[in-house]
């Protein structure tokens, strides 16, 4: 049996890039994960993964399949919960609360924590309903024209106002796989998480509607905190400010992304960077 | 044998099968297409006004329509519905959602095993139940024997279509803080709202055609009534007691009896078809 791979600790990445404070104290960590193992029945899935996370900043999850990289992005705002069979150890702490901790309400954890899918899941609705779905059923707006508003300001933000402000009405699965992308990305947004967790946003869209999604997560990172999980490598770096990888259920090497892809530290991350495997 | 010997002996078998399969579905659809023929010929002849606003007249005396018989017919579907719609949808609903649990297969395997009792046996099941304790037959008892038989159609069926819905709308909705029943109501049930739909009416067009369960629980009644509590005429009954009587005129007015409860299924399939089309254009499907 090999030592465990790393201990990861964020050290390049403490200075500088957008938190004008110098380093990363406690209460300014938005996500705090220390030791969290994650089991399916028997099999442990992660393992001992500690990673902590900075506000207002994007960070990439990658690595090979089956790696665990989706498995732990799901365990941040406990969608695992509805596996039969998984189990949680360790602790995840969003703004220094451990969401599994007993009594804490999964629902308040789940707005605070928005998810966006891999594939598009619009509610067969229209595309009023579907961004105003999360507001109805959290009771966020008290009367039909601050409804409006939400709709309208999330829609916004998700870059797509433009494209369906005339069509409000119709059928959300009328909308091309890049506008569903938006619309669920706008619908995450609606309820004003914290935090946005990506599952492969654009793994199934075309170039463009990519490129859009890209730019979108740039923009909305001065707001949110974000993480994606992504099977392509030049998008991490693209889009990213820190990069995670995991390998076989276990945290590598967390690293700020220019380092990560330039220099990194481990050499099972070069490895895999430079496409010897995975 | 050669090459081109095998591809033509391929051909011929290929055909073969076509042929037959194609044989089969019209042997399938030859007794429908003869049923409808006989039920429309026969009895568009005895269908007037009268038939549709005239009660029965008494023995021996020609005309007199099924007035009562229809409005039976209706009460007893709609009791039916009233009555198995919320809980077959429901139960539904809770087999979809704890489909690995012990209880929810226990319920399964009762919904497919009164599914295939005979519905002689439910009438006697609402006789026993509902007529004995009220001392008289009534549309009620009526009713619930076909409500008992409507619920583990529509919660099968319900259960089938809820299971169609992708894991993804759920999830989706999880993550945006909705508590499961939330999901699962505003959620999955609409998305699977059309084949739902669907799955009711046939149910009902299934129940509507039943007489067995009625013959000692809503009884007959030659008098129009609207009373719960009262026996109460059907389609169904109604055709079979004129069907074996001896007399002309009520073959007759048996064939068109026949003829309206084929036109109301009818009507109500392409009703659903037209609502569950309606619900599904709304969303874009």
């Amino acid at each position: 049996m090999n030592p465990p791979l790393v201990k990861v600790r964020v050290r390049g990445a403490e200075a500088d890039l957008h938190d004008p404070a110098p380093a990363a104290h406690i209460e300014t960590l938005k996500i705090d994960v220390e030791h969290l193992s994650f089991f399916y029945g028997e099999k442990r899935a992660l393992e001992d993964i500690s990673i902590q996370i900075r506000p207002n900043v994007v960070t990439a999850f990658i690595g090979p399949s089956g790696c665990g990289k989706s498995t732990f992005l799901r365990t941040l705002n406990r969608m695992n919960d509805i596996i039969p069979g998984a189990r949680v150890e360790g602790r995840v702490c969003v703004d220094g609360q451990d969401i599994y901790r007993p009594g804490v309400d999964v629902v308040a954890v789940r707005r605070k924590v928005g998810m966006v899918f891999q594939k598009s899941n619009p509610f067969p609705k229209s595309i009023f309903e579907n961004i105003a779905y999360g507001l109805r059923i959290n009771k966020l707006t008290s009367n039909r024209s601050e409804m409006a508003a939400r709709v309208e300001e999330s829609l916004h933000q998700a870059a797509l106002w433009d494209e369906v402000k005339d069509r409000l009405h119709e059928s959300a699965l009328a909308l091309s796989g890049g506008q569903q992308q938006r619309l669920c990305i706008a619908r995450a947004l609606a309820v004003r998480p914290d935090i946005l967790l990506m599952d492969e946003p654009a793994s199934a869209l075309d170039p463009i509607a990519t490129q859009r999604i890209e730019e979108l997560i740039y923009q909305l990172k001065a707001k949110f905190t974000i993480v994606i999980v992504t099977h392509n490598m030049q998008q991490a770096a693209r889009v990213s400010d820190f990069t995670a990888f995991f390998w076989l259920g276990r945290l590598v090497e967390f690293e700020r992304t220019d380092k990560m892809f330039t220099a990194p530290s481990e050499k099972l991350t070069e490895d895999y960077l430079t496409g010897r495997f995975g | 044998m050669t090459a081109s010997d095998t591809a033509r002996a391929r051909k011929v078998l290929s055909a073969l099968f076509v042929g037959a399969c194609a044989l089969c579905v019209v042997l399938a659809l030859v007794p429908l297409a003869f049923v409808l023929f006989f039920v429309v010929s026969q009895g568009v002849q005895s269908l007037n006004v009268d038939f549709f606003t005239h009660n029965p007249r008494p023995v021996g005396e020609p005309g007199g329509g099924m007035a009562n018989a229809i409005v039976g017919t209706l009460m007893l579907t709609g009791l039916a519905a009233a009555m198995a719609v919320p809980i077959g949808i429901l139960s539904g609903v809770y087999l979809a959602e704890y489909r690995g649990s012990r209880f929810a297969s226990a319920v399964r395997f009762a919904a497919d095993t009164l599914n295939g009792v005979p519905s002689i046996v439910i009438g006697v099941f609402a006789y026993a139940i509902v007529v004995l304790p009220f001392r008289h037959f009534s549309t009620l008892a009526g009713g619930f024997a076909l409500g008992v038989m409507m619920i583990p159609i529509i919660a099968r069926t319900t259960e089938e279509l809820l299971l169609l819905v992708p894991n993804a709308l759920r999830e989706g909705a999880l993550a945006l803080g909705a508590t499961r029943a939330r999901a699962v109501f505003t959620v999955i049930v609409p998305a699977a709202l059309p084949g739902i739909i669907t799955g009711v009416v046939l149910a009902l067009a299934r129940i509507a055609g039943e007489t067995a369960p009625l013959l000692f629980t809503s009884f007959n009644n030659r008098f129009f009534s609207t009373s719960l509590s009262q026996p109460i005429s059907s389609i169904t009954v109604q055709v079979f007691t004129y069907a074996i009587s001896p007399y002309e005129d009520w073959h007759r007015q048996a064939w068109a009896g026949a003829l309206v409860l084929v036109s109301i299924v009818l009507v109500c399939s392409m009703a659903a078809r037209y609502a569950a089309a309606r619900v599904a254009s709304i969303r874009g499907r």
